[in-house]
């Protein structure tokens, strides 16, 4: 890990030099440079802060400050910034960047592939004697260490392999590059003509280069690894018996603590409704589309929303303990028949890997017996498996990916790595959940109504709901900025707890909350003075496009059913829209077995979903995709996360999916085909470094020829 | 051959400077952030109007 790392990576409230305590804090939300400066100028305006260090790549804060300023303090900072901010769980959350690792002997291997290609060319040229000699030490002089370093990610895999008595990619190249090591040394002692040292070290940068991408992939789409963690609110404010409050950290509390939730806060551990009566969302939990009532002697579970009052919580189960913690537990065992899954890359090598080496053991044994001498024999062996090993091979894959995930990036689809393009190809079923994945999952307002608002209720209902977290105030909010409507200037704003805004517009009072006579479905009503009061329908939309997308699936030969958690009524309904069978009222557990159950057919499926409750069965599925507002776990669990509204996403990936696959089967076909061209050659003893040079560099230039080609959306430049 | 023999440790000895700022740049954290160094020099740092 390098020093800056190990500085990131500190615990909360860890004493540093000065009197500094560092503290790690995830701010999601934050997306570009003016964010970032926002962010930074927030906190250091704190007294008590003495720095803080923004990072885009991992969406969090590093912020240095006296002991004196607490967790809450910044949070609050942040708030007032306009940022939504949590602390992160642990030292353990700090995401393990795959590239890092391999940026050293990419770097190193590149320095010693040029210097030595260069004194190369010059033997190839034609120096001789002393010179060649004094141009193969220096070579060995930068070659060995180079490749020894450069090799290590190699070695090691293929050592763990080899132990636990499989092979894989690493194995061949190996060998390869440690025979061809071996020889080439052993020909600059012996004064010999033919030393292998640049193409040893292309192939290594070769290889690496094709890692880096990979790994580069899977950092790209990856934003915060503890995310089951962070969705449980990280901490309470906890009332004691004699009325005073502190903050605890979720893993400070104990059963018997009483935690006061104000509205708009999660649950931060399971427990029972002392004080106070709100409405509870709980979608991410369970998939169910309405708030439901919360009162005194109510169980309510960690991670669910508290909406509209301030509740007291008595705490009944922490962490382990809650229900969070059990869809957590579901998850894992879920995950582990992905994990079973092998890698076509892999899959590749090991057809390849004993083809080539028996390929190298024959033609030494041919050489042996057709009398050419043991050292004879062994080198051109040696040429056989460097000019077989599996340079393009090794690109084939991960290029083809990396252009692929680019062009998906550019039209809002992540995909979180190579292998997730690899199962999404091959899906043929697919299960999708209802709120927040079919339907938007948050209460949008009735158009026609908001249409027909004059041009000055539109202003006080967007000034009343700007000052409220309550999701239909929330939902009000975005739908009326969308239609350009300006919020007018209010005073004396309150919000009473499940009743609504009250304010004063021009000494006319205003009021925007729940209606007085209860109607089917949600709505709010707008009251301007005596005017007559206006109802504000609200209804969880179908995504756009969402009947077209299905159909362009079905299409695809990928039927879909609907799996939700969500009551039969609101399912029925959305069925009947999409025209897709469902299941209802399906928990966590249920969604996993119909997964199963489909496996068990031979189905692939594809598993699309954003709550909570959808993650076992993401995690289950042979394939999985998430919208970009789903909960952290669902967008942790997915193999594909969208960020735009439209469901055409769906169909979008899997074409570019089986795309990618026919690409990656050329390029396989390209580099198996050099093979077939060139192993002769080596078979003959005809091959020099020069040819094992220009053959390696071409093969992998043609395999990312072709793998650029999918950069190319619908014929035209993604 | 003396001509090689100044240019070669010369070549060499520059790709290794540039190999050991590349190690130092690496072990500075320049490759921590990426997304954000490139963000990072669209903020206005200035407060105050431009004279």
């Amino acid at each position: 890990m390098t020093r800056a790392a190990r500085r990131h990576a500190d615990t909360l409230a860890q004493p540093q030099d000065a009197g500094l305590v560092h503290t790690a804090l995830a701010v999601p939300a934050m997306h570009c440079a003016g964010c970032m400066g926002k962010v930074e100028r927030g906190l250091a305006a704190l007294p008590g802060v003495a720095q803080a260090r923004a990072n885009l790549t991992a969406r969090s804060v590093g912020v240095d400050h006296t002991a004196a300023v607490t967790v809450p303090d910044l949070v609050a900072a942040l708030t007032r910034a306009g940022f939504a901010a949590q602390p992160r769980a642990s030292v353990l959350a700090e995401p393990v960047s795959a590239v890092r690792p391999l940026l050293a002997p990419l770097a190193v291997a590149a320095f010693a592939c040029m210097n030595v290609m260069l004194l190369s060319v010059s033997v190839w040229s034609g120096a001789d004697g002393a010179t060649r000699d004094l141009f193969h030490w220096l070579s060995a002089l930068i070659g060995v260490p180079a490749i020894a370093y450069a090799g290590r990610p190699f070695f090691a895999s293929a050592w763990s392999a080899l132990r636990h008595g499989r092979t894989n990619m690493d194995v061949p190249i190996s060998i390869g590059v440690t025979l061809a090591t071996g020889l080439s040394f052993y020909e600059t002692v012996t004064h010999g003509a033919e030393a292998w040292f640049d193409g040893t070290l292309m192939l290594l940068l070769f290889l690496l280069a094709g890692r880096a991408l990979d790994a580069m992939m899977r950092d790209r789409a990856r934003a915060g690894v503890d995310a089951l963690l962070r969705q449980a609110a990280p901490g309470a404010m906890v009332v004691a018996d004699d009325g005073a409050t502190a903050w605890y950290a979720a893993t400070d509390l104990v059963p018997g603590m009483v935690m006061r939730v104000a509205a708009g806060e999660r649950l931060a551990a399971d427990g029972v409704v002392v004080r106070g009566s709100s409405r509870l969302d709980r979608s991410l939990l369970t998939g169910e589309s309405a708030a439901v009532p919360a009162g005194e002697g109510d169980r309510v579970l960690a991670g669910t929303l508290n909406t509209e009052a301030p509740l007291d919580v008595r705490v009944l189960a922490t962490g382990e303990d809650t229900a969070l913690a059990d869809i957590a537990r579901l998850m894992e065992a879920a995950g582990q028949s992905r994990s079973r899954y092998v890698r076509i890359a892999d899959r590749a090598s090991r057809l390849y890997a004993p083809a080539v080496h028996s390929l190298a053991a024959l033609t030494f044994a041919g050489w042996m017996l057709a009398g050419a001498g043991i050292y004879k024999a062994l080198v051109i062996a040696i040429a056989v498996l460097i000019i077989t090993c599996p340079c393009a091979l090794g690109l084939a894959v991960p290029v083809a990916q990396v252009v692929a995930a680019g062009a998906l990036m550019k039209r809002g689809i992540l995909v979180k790595d190579g292998s997730a393009l690899e199962r999404l190809a091959e899906v043929d079923r697919m299960l999708i959940d209802k709120t927040g994945t079919l339907t938007e999952g948050r209460p949008v307002p009735d158009a026609a109504t908001l249409a027909a608002l004059r041009a000055d209720e539109a202003a006080v209902a967007l000034a009343l709901a700007s000052h409220s977290r309550h999701p239909l105030s929330l939902g009000l909010a975005e739908a009326l900025a969308a239609r350009g409507v300006r919020a007018a200037e209010l005073s004396d704003v309150h919000e009473t707890p499940g009743r609504g805004l009250t304010a004063q517009w021009h000494d006319v009072p205003v009021s925007l909350g729940r209606p007085a006579a209860a109607s089917g479905g949600m709505a709010a009503a707008l009251a301007i003075g005596t005017a007559p009061v206006r109802l504000i329908g609200f209804a969880d939309a179908l995504r756009p496009d969402c009947v077209d997308a299905l159909a362009e699936l079905a299409r695809q030969g990928i039927p879909a059913s609907i799996l939700s958690g969500d009551g039969v009524a609101a399912v029925a309904t959305v069925a009947h829209q999409t025209g897709l069978t469902a299941q209802a009222n399906a928990s966590p557990q249920d969604k996993h077995e119909a997964i199963d159950r489909l496996s068990a057919a031979g189905h692939r499926v594809l598993m699309v979903g954003d709550g909570l409750n959808d993650g076992p069965a993401l995690a289950a599925a042979h394939a999985s995709i998430a919208p970009g507002s789903a909960s952290d776990v669902g967008r942790q669990a997915a193999d594909v996360v969208f960020t735009g509204a439209s469901l055409q996403a769906l169909p979008r990936s899997v074409a570019m999916a089986r795309r990618t696959m026919r690409v990656v089967r050329q390029n396989f076909t390209l580099a198996i085909g050099y093979n077939l061209l060139a192993v002769p050659l080596a078979m003959a003893g005809l091959v020099t470094p020069l040819i094992a040079a220009v053959a390696m560099s071409t093969s992998s230039l043609v395999v990312v020829a072709n793998s650029l080609r999918l950069s190319f959306i619908d014929g035209e430049r993604a | 051959m003396t001509s090689i023999a100044v240019l070669i440790p010369i070549a060499l000895g520059m790709g290794l400077i540039g190999l050991a700022a590349f190690f130092w740049a690496l072990r500075q954290g320049q490759f921590v952030d990426l997304d954000g160094a490139a963000a990072r020099i669209l903020i206005d740092e200035g407060e105050d109007p431009a004279p």
